[in-house]
Formats: C-alpha cells, structure tokens, sequence
C-alpha cells in the first residue's frame, strides 16, 4: 500500500473549481513530482493534503488512515510536513524560531536539539546566522531555511512547493541538491515544480497536470522522454 | 583651503566652549523677578534645582566640545562615546531646556518684562554653544554599545541609573507646580536624546541584557522605595495605584493585541469582571454573594472569572479576524457594562445592584496588618494608598513573570507565528484556534487579576467604571508604549495615566491631543516608545539602514552574550 493516497479529490475556493478529481499516490522513499504551469492546481493539492483547506469531494488516505477531515495541526503531527509556495517565512524572526516552529508540534526536546543540528549541518550559513531575523537573507538562503524548518518536524513525508521559484540557476541546482540528499538519506518527498527538467532528473515518479486534471502520469524517466512533456514543459521543438 | 577650513572650525569650537563656560556662569545670576517663578529662581550666587540641571546639560556640551583637543589621552571609554553628536544635543537641548523656563517664567509671573537679564544670557549662550556644536562635522556612530566592561561596573551602573530614576520620579511627583512639572520634564526629556547621541544608552541597554535578573531586582526595589520618598503623602500613591492597576491590564492586552496581533477593543470588560467579581464576593454590606474567603483565593477566583468570560466571548469571535474581530470585541465591552447595568433584581437577578454597584467594600486585612490604616516605618508615614501599591507592585510583578515566561516559551512562539503569518503558522502544525483562545483566556486572567485589586482600593465598584473609553486607552498603551514588550507597556501605561492626572488645566483637550499624539506616533514612530527587535523591522520595511544597523546589533549582541557558542559555530 501506499504511503499517501489521494482518491478522486476536488477542491474549490468558493464557486470556482482548483482541483477537479485527482488521483495521486505516494510510495515509501520515493520522489514524486507534480508538474504544471500556473493555475493546474499544483498547490491547492498539496494544501488540501496537508488540511489547510478541506476538500469538496475525495479522500486523503496516509498510511493506511484516512486524513482528510483532519486539521492542519494533527496532520503535521502524523508526519506530514510542508515548505508552503512562496516559503512563507516568518521573517520577522530569528533563523532559530523558524526552525523551532517548524518543530512546534514534537514534544521530544532531545530530538529537536539533534534535528536542529542536523539542518544546521546541512546548510551551514544557517547555523553562522541563526540569530538574525529570516527577512535578511537571499532568496536562496531563505528557500534553505523553509526545507529546513518543514524538516525540523521530522516528518514521514516532505511535502516542498516550488522550491525553485524566483532562485538563480546556480541556486535552484544547490537546492536541487539538497533534495537529493534528503532522498538518499529515504525521505519521501512530494514536489511541486514548474522547473520540469530540474525536477523529473530527481524524481521516480511524475504526474503532469493541467487545469485541475491530471493529463500524465508515469515514471520520471519515461516523462523526460515524453514528446508531449518536452515541448509543453521542457522547451523542445 | 583645508587649513582655512580647518581655523575656522577651530573658532567656531572655542566659541562654542566659551559661550557654554559663560553660560554655565548665568546659573549664578537670578533668572526671574518674584519668588513664585518656577523653583525661585531669583538669588544672585544661590543656582536653584532647576537652574542647576541647566549646568549639568550645559557642561556636558562644553566637555563634549573641548573633548577634541584631549583625543590622544582619552581611554578606551572616552574613546567610543560620539562627542560631537552630544555636544549637539546637549547644547541645544540646555537651549531648549532654558526657552522653557523663560516661558513658564513669563506665563507663571505674567509677561517676559519678568525675565531678568541672567535668563536671556542663559539661553542666548545655550543657543552658541548648540549652534557651534551643530555646525562643526558630526561624530561616526557611537562603539559605546560594544565595549566590553567588567561584571561589577555593569552592575554597579544599573544601580545608580535606577537610582537617578527613582529620584527624578520622586522629584517630578512631588512638584505642585504644572510649570514646574513640565519644566523638569523637559530636563528629563533632554537627558534621555543626550544619552542616545553619547551612545550611553547603547552601553546601557547591553548591561541590562547580560544582567537581567539584577536590573529587574533593581527596578523592584526601586519602585518598592518610592512610598518613603512622598513624606507620607497619599495624593501621588493614588496616581500610582492607578498606573499600576492599568499597566497589569494593559499587559494582559499585550498578550492578545502584541504577541498574537489579534484586535481587541472591549479588553476592560476583563478587569470589570475581576473587579466584579471581587466585589461581590467581597464583606461589603452591599455584597450580593458575600463569602469569606482569603483574599489570595479571591484573586484566583476573579481571574478564572475573567478568563471563562474570554473563553466565551473567544470561541465564536476568533473564528472572524481583523476588522471583524475589533468589531466584535468592541460591541462586547459595551454588553459586558450594560449587563452589569441591568443584573440589579428588576432586569434581571440582582447580583450587581444595577448602576450602584457595590460600594462601602472594607479594607483588605492580611494577619492583622489592615491595609486601610496608616502605618509608621523607617520615620516615614504609609498611608492607605502606599499599602495598596506595595500589594499591587505584587500583582504587577507577577504578571510580568508570567507575561516575560509566556512570551518566550514555545506558546509565545506560536503566538508571534501566528502574529506574522497565520496560514504559515498552521501548515507548521501549530492549533491556530486554540493559542489564540489560550491567549484570550491568559491575557483575561490578569486583567481579571488586576480588578479584583481595583475593587479594594477603589471600595467601589460600578458598571460606569467600564466604558469603551478605558479600552481605547488600554489600546493606546500597548500600542504608544510598544507592542509585544514589558517596558514599552509600563511606559506607556504610566503616560497615559499619569498625564492626564498632572495636566489638569488641559482636561478640556485631552483627547484633542491624545489623538494627535497618537498620529504623530504612527507618522514618527510607529513601532512604539520602546521597539520590540522583530516589531522594528516590520514597520520600516523599505528602510534598509535600519535593517543593516538591527543585524549588526543583533551579532554583537549575541556573540558578546555568548562568546563561546557563537565562535565554536564560525569555526
């Protein structure tokens, strides 16, 4: 069974209709991306997964228990975490209080302080910076410190939206990296990209969506060699 | 070209040290006709009090001015003080300071013939000594707030500031005259800007930080002492009971409205149900429910009151948020009074006796010491009112621990995320719904805390005690002081009472000039009298100076808090 099952699920803002019936799944220590342009309904997926807004219709299954009535709180606390679209930092406060946010609902302190290091270990500028408020930093340092603070709850799945947005290209291939590590070390991750080509040479699996349905689906390599998938997202001719 | 240049500032320095030498000699000379101006400024080689102050804002101008010529032998503390931004602020602070008292000479004696020659000299010299000080080059920023000092010198600092301020608290009171008052304010004020420019106030700040447990100890006892400076007057300890009783309030609403950023514009129904609740439960013959309890259970149980009452009003309103939520709290105010208004037994159950209310509530009696009656110690007399402040500076004090506790635990974190970024706040896992209730309900607890003091030193309680005003006020401290901080609110609780009590004559335009204080506020300062670090940043947003200099702070800050870590991190 899978880790994450979406079944059949449509969620809109009002009258307007995000998502119209999709259908996901997610294996354990697998990378799975959802592809799509602007508007396909990417991050209202990964939103209502994680209870921020509840579905219309559809279900959410997570190890075998259905979530999808769930608050936002107590899925974090069943081991789902979310660097939401645009990083939402807070960036008033210091790197640390974003980090211990994102550990909010784990009453563990000793595996807080060990996490806290772990992410300090990884992204070194943010343990030499960490009492400075996270407005400060380049976009990149502070796309760093949203991975960082969505890992800081230890989570089972790593939900990341659009952690290439806004980044240069050298900075989207550092953080690239940097989900690649967390892969190799058996997170499973759910990420959302427009950077098609950055994302489907890390991932297993891919699923393309256009307007709140999904039109593809198959393994990350097969996508790459996808005639459709090359001229719609990868800039082929 | 530069040599020229160079003579000329040297001029203009000696001038300015001269005319500040001058000045400092007008302090001998009267400065008034007649007696009653100010504090008798009228004797020939006799300085007055306030005429003193004008030498010490003057003679830090001229040391300021002449400190370019001793550059090379001043030590490392000389050193880092910005001499010429004080020789600016001094100078023309001791100007500003001499204007005002040739104006309240010439208001307090009828017309500036009343002036004598000694006064114009001093202001006209002030004027010199600020305007060569401000045309010479300024001063780089002050390293004052980066020097490293030995522990004891630190401590022994802390002491003697708090020591300064009990004194000027206790001289400012004690002045019967509003000329006097607003005089020696201004002295005040101006030592404050001087400090700043020196950087003083840096080197200060970063003491207190690295000894927080004796700053607050030293500001406990200070304000423990000041009933033996009012020579057993109670007029001053009233004005200070109320202070204290708003200022607990108003933290609790800095809870709500500074840490979690929610609105709340009906925060004094809180304290009405604590002081209600007291007052009921209290041995008055007009009690509806008269029990007899300890009064420290009486507290608790007014607290609980208040807060239930939170919880209630919390849990359907914190679902709307903004706009809505200012709305919302505001028509509860307003229901909490009128309710209190109609419990009188026609209405409703009488629990409240209507718009009487519950007078004749006896004094509070702990072991046979009554608080009602005036006590002798160390040969001063303790009235009622100094009684009552030594009980309230208890409440006061803790509601600060909790108040400081909450907001640096992992709840008060949550509160600032939700504060920042609701949405973010709720995808990291933390229960929106239930911290802002927490809130709602901890923050009622101390307002509900303070009220049921309120009720005993008032000996009365009555819904008309509770109008929408007290909350625009209370809204007004957290935000005038500081929101999210405990010195900017006890600042702002203190002007906003004290004030008001001080400048009677203006009672006709207080709120004429509270609200333009207040949009002089939000132009200037919209962060509040004392900024809280994260508060700063989000108000000048666009201003990247500002942003540069808080890092900066921030570093030295912490690395001088904890060398260790922070090296072992670089390394």
């Amino acid at each position: 069974m899978a880790m994450l099952e979406v079944k059949d699920l449509e969620v809109a803002y009002g009258r307007v209709k995000a998502v119209k019936g999709i259908s996901l799944a997610v294996e354990q220590g697998q990378v799975v991306t959802l592809l799509g342009i602007n508007g396909a309904g990417k991050s209202t997926t990964l939103r209502c997964i994680s209870g921020l807004i509840p579905p219309v219709v559809g279900e959410v299954w997570f190890e075998g228990e259905r979530i999808d009535k769930l608050p936002a709180h107590k899925i974090v606390r069943r081991g789902i975490a979310q660097s939401p679209e645009g990083r939402r930092l807070f960036k008033n406060m210091s790197v640390e209080d974003n980090l211990l946010l994102g550990a909010f609902s784990r009453q563990d302190a000793d595996g807080v302080k060990r996490d806290l290091d772990r992410v300090y270990g990884m992204f070194d500028v943010l343990r030499s910076r960490r009492h400075e408020p996270a407005g400060l930093f380049s976009g990149g340092e502070q796309q760093m410190l949203a991975i960082g603070r969505a890992m800081m709850s230890n989570p089972k799945l790593l939900m990341l939206d659009e952690p290439s947005m806004g980044l240069s290209p050298i900075m989207t291939q550092l953080i690239m990296r940097t989900i690649g590590e967390l892969q190799s070390e058996g997170v499973t991750i759910l990420l959302v990209e427009q950077n098609a080509q950055a994302a489907l040479s890390l991932a297993d699996r891919g699923y393309v969506l256009e307007v709140g349905r999904i039109v593809l689906c198959d393994s990350a390599a097969n996508l790459l060699g996808d005639d459709r998938v090359r001229q719609a997202y990868l800039g082929a001719d | 070209m530069t040599e020229k240049l160079l003579a000329r500032a040297g001029a203009v320095r000696v001038a300015g040290v001269v005319a500040a030498a001058l000045g400092l000699v007008t302090v001998l000379l009267p400065w008034a006709y007649g007696k009653t101006a100010l504090d008798n400024m009228t004797y020939f080689f006799g300085p007055s009090f306030l005429q003193l102050c004008y030498a010490i804002l003057l003679l830090v101008a001229l040391v300021a001015l002449a400190a370019k010529w001793f550059r090379g032998r001043l030590g490392r503390f000389a050193k880092a003080v910005a001499w010429a931004d004080t020789a600016k602020a001094a100078g023309l602070g001791a100007a500003g300071y001499a204007l005002a008292c040739l104006v309240a000479i010439a208001v307090q004696n009828g017309g500036l013939v009343m002036i004598e020659p000694g006064g114009w000299a001093a202001f006209g010299l002030a004027l010199v000594t600020g305007g060569a000080a401000l045309v010479l080059p300024g001063s780089a920023k002050p390293t004052l707030g980066k020097l490293k000092s030995p522990p004891w010198v630190q401590i022994l600092a802390i002491a003697a500031a708090m020591a300064v301020v009990l004194f000027a608290a206790a001289y400012e009171l004690n002045r019967a005259d509003i000329e006097d008052f607003l005089v020696f304010g201004c002295f005040a004020v101006a030592v404050v800007v001087v400090g700043r420019a020196a950087g003083l106030f840096g080197w200060l700040s970063l003491a207190a930080a690295n000894n927080r447990r004796v700053l607050s100890l030293a500001a406990f006892a200070v304000a423990f002492a000041f009933p033996f400076t009012q020579n057993g007057s109670d007029a001053n300890m009233s004005v200070a009971n109320q202070v204290l009783i708003f200022a607990a309030t108003a933290m609790g609403l800095n809870i709500v409205v500074g840490l979690v950023g929610l609105l709340d514009m009906g925060y004094i129904a809180f304290l009405g149900a604590g002081a209600f609740t007291a007052a009921v439960l209290s041995k008055s013959a007009f009690a509806t429910l008269s029990v007899d309890l300890p009064f420290p259970v009486t507290v608790l149980i007014s607290g609980v009151v208040a807060s239930l009452l939170g919880l209630l009003i919390g849990t359907p309103t914190l679902r709307v948020s903004g706009d809505y939520l200012a709305i919302v709290t505001l028509a509860f105010g307003e229901i909490f009074r009128i309710t209190m208004n109609n419990l009188d037994g026609v209405d409703g159950p009488n629990i409240t006796n209507g718009s009487n209310g519950v007078p004749a509530i006896p004094n509070l009696d702990f072991f046979g010491f009554n608080l009602g009656q005036v006590h002798h110690f160390l040969g001063v007399d303790l009235g009622r009112q100094s009684n009552y402040y030594w009980l309230l500076l208890v409440v006061i004090a803790v509601v600060i621990v909790v108040f400081s506790n909450l907001a640096h635990s992992r709840i008060g974190r949550g509160w600032v995320a939700i504060r920042e970024d609701e949405l973010a706040a709720e995808a990291m896992g933390v229960n929106t719904f239930a911290l802002k209730l927490l809130a709602f309900a901890g923050g009622a607890f101390l307002a509900g805390m303070a009220g049921s003091v309120k009720a005993y030193r008032d000996t009365a309680v009555s819904p008309d005690q509770f109008v929408f005003l007290e909350s625009a006020f209370l809204l007004a401290a957290v935000v005038l002081g500081g929101m999210g901080t405990i010195g900017g609110v006890l600042i702002g609780a203190t002007l906003l009472k004290l004030l008001p009590e001080k400048l009677r004559f203006f009672e006709d335009y207080r709120l004429l000039l509270f609200g333009a204080l207040m949009v002089l506020m939000m132009r200037f300062r919209p962060e509040g009298i004392v900024a809280d670090e994260r508060r700063q940043l989000e108000f000048h947003d666009a201003d990247e100076e500002l942003a540069e200099e808080v890092e900066e702070d921030l570093v030295s800050h912490h690395s001088l808090l904890n060398p260790e870590t922070d090296r072992g991190a670089v390394a």
